[in-house]
């Protein structure tokens, strides 16, 4: 009797999880760097989550999605670009750079949103992926906290460090490293 | 409030992640110290400009399609066979084939797959190998003690590896119970992190190590080599379990006399 209960799972899932296609696409969009492999990822993770609806307990359909995007996408990483994961190293590396806001009048190239795209492009992947979970999805430092399974001073000691490295890039200080 | 105390506060205050007593004092900083006034400033600036739409990639059409009719498909090939079967109890008898109906879905519906009662399993048992103290019956770093100790215990003999230069020490090991059957339980450490891996032999073809939904909070990532069947279950991040799998994968088994 699979038959009504497959159906009604599907019917189910598509009225409240595939609306969230678009964040899911974004947000692998923004993580693999192209269409291919971010069309790639959105499948899989879509397809896994359907496997998953089961387990899903109608919170947050959004962020569910994204979290099953967001491990589809660092297993698709590992397997495809090993060299890309930082890891916490890389975290630890970059601890070292002052984060302190900047306090005088920056007179960045925000209007440009090519340049904007570029800058974001350009940052490490753990930092793109909190751009596009805060500022992109507007989830808070709670949901992104129980999303990329780290701690909420993590959160905010990335998101202070992925700015800091948007302004000085859309600041010019850093050179447009290669263009792709 | 100072500058000092000011600054780590601009962020969560543009996020409005700040509370009130600290958004109302913060406020007031910002009237005296206009530098701080600035910082905050350029924080919304750039929150302004990463929201614009045109960096926002909606998702192609075409993605949209195949997705949607990857999962058609999917369910239409589950369904097959039970439509016959459905056709000829309706033939039969309409009414307690429906009433059978209408049971049979409530019952599936909040019944877990056989999928998901493992993976419960699996968790429940890591979390009572940690709850009883009862994590290890062999207690030994040393995989020639490890492994004969299986032996005469369960009908097979599971891959024993140290990973202790990989950072993952064998700490020892276990006889469980799960899904019905004896399976061997080693257990190894990250930290203060214990993992349990539970082995047994299945008939089942080579699949690569792959994540599951973590269930109350504990990873689970589980793969299949050489007809045996390998869940991984821990409390530790799934990147640094998925790192124990793969080194355990790589591993070299101890083949003792």
């Amino acid at each position: 009797m699979v038959l009504v209960d497959e159906r009604e799972r599907l019917k189910l899932f598509e009225q409240t999880v595939l609306p969230h296609l678009d964040a899911a696409y974004n947000l692998a969009r923004w993580l693999a760097g192209n269409d291919h492999d971010a069309q790639d990822v959105a499948q899989e993770a879509c397809l896994r989550a359907f496997k998953f609806f089961g387990g899903f307990r109608g919170e947050n359909a959004r962020a569910w999605l994204l979290t099953i995007v967001r491990n589809t996408f660092y297993n698709w990483l590992q397997k495809n670009r090993p060299t890309e994961i930082a890891g916490e190293l890389g975290d630890e590396a970059l601890a070292v750079e002052d984060v302190s806001v900047n306090a005088e009048a920056l007179n960045l190239r925000l209007a440009d949103a090519e340049a904007v795209r570029r800058a974001i492009a350009e940052l490490p992947v753990e930092f793109r992926e909190i751009i596009v979970l805060r500022e992109m999805e507007g989830f808070s430092y709670k949901e992104i906290a129980d999303l990329s399974d780290v701690p909420i001073g993590t959160v905010m000691s990335r998101l202070a460090r992925a700015r800091k490295q948007l302004q000085r890039r859309l600041a010019g200080e850093f050179k447009p490293g290669g263009q792709r | 409030m100072n500058c000092q105390q000011a600054k780590p506060l601009i962020e969560p205050y543009a996020d409005g992640e700040l509370d009130a007593g600290g958004i109302l004092e913060l406020e007031k900083h910002f009237h005296d110290c206009p530098a701080c006034a600035i910082a905050w400033r350029n924080v919304q600036d750039l929150k302004k400009a990463l929201k614009q739409d045109s960096l926002f990639f909606n998702a192609p059409m075409e993605l949209r399609r195949r997705v949607k009719a990857e999962l058609r498909s999917q369910v239409e090939t589950k369904s097959r066979w039970d439509f016959r079967n459905w056709n000829w109890l309706t033939a039969a008898t309409t009414s307690v084939a429906m009433a059978c109906l209408a049971l049979l879905l409530t019952v599936t519906l909040t019944r877990p797959s056989a999928q998901q009662r493992l993976t419960q399993e699996i968790v429940s048992s890591h979390v009572r190998s940690l709850m009883a103290n009862h994590v290890l019956d062999v207690v030994s770093t040393d995989q020639h003690t490890v492994k004969p100790w299986f032996n005469g215990k369960l009908d097979f003999s599971p891959p024993v590896r140290d990973l202790a230069a990989q950072e993952f020490p064998l700490i020892g090991g276990r006889l469980d119970y799960l899904g019905a059957r004896s399976v061997a339980a080693l257990v190894f450490q990250r930290h203060k992190h214990i993992i349990n891996l539970f082995i047994w032999p299945a008939k089942e073809q080579n699949s690569k190590p792959t994540s599951f939904m973590p269930i109350h909070g504990y990873n689970l990532i589980h793969w299949s080599e050489a007809e045996m069947t390998f869940w991984a279950v821990s409390d530790l991040n799934e990147k640094e379990l998925m790192e124990f799998v793969q080194d355990f994968a790589t591993g070299e088994t101890v083949n003792p006399k």
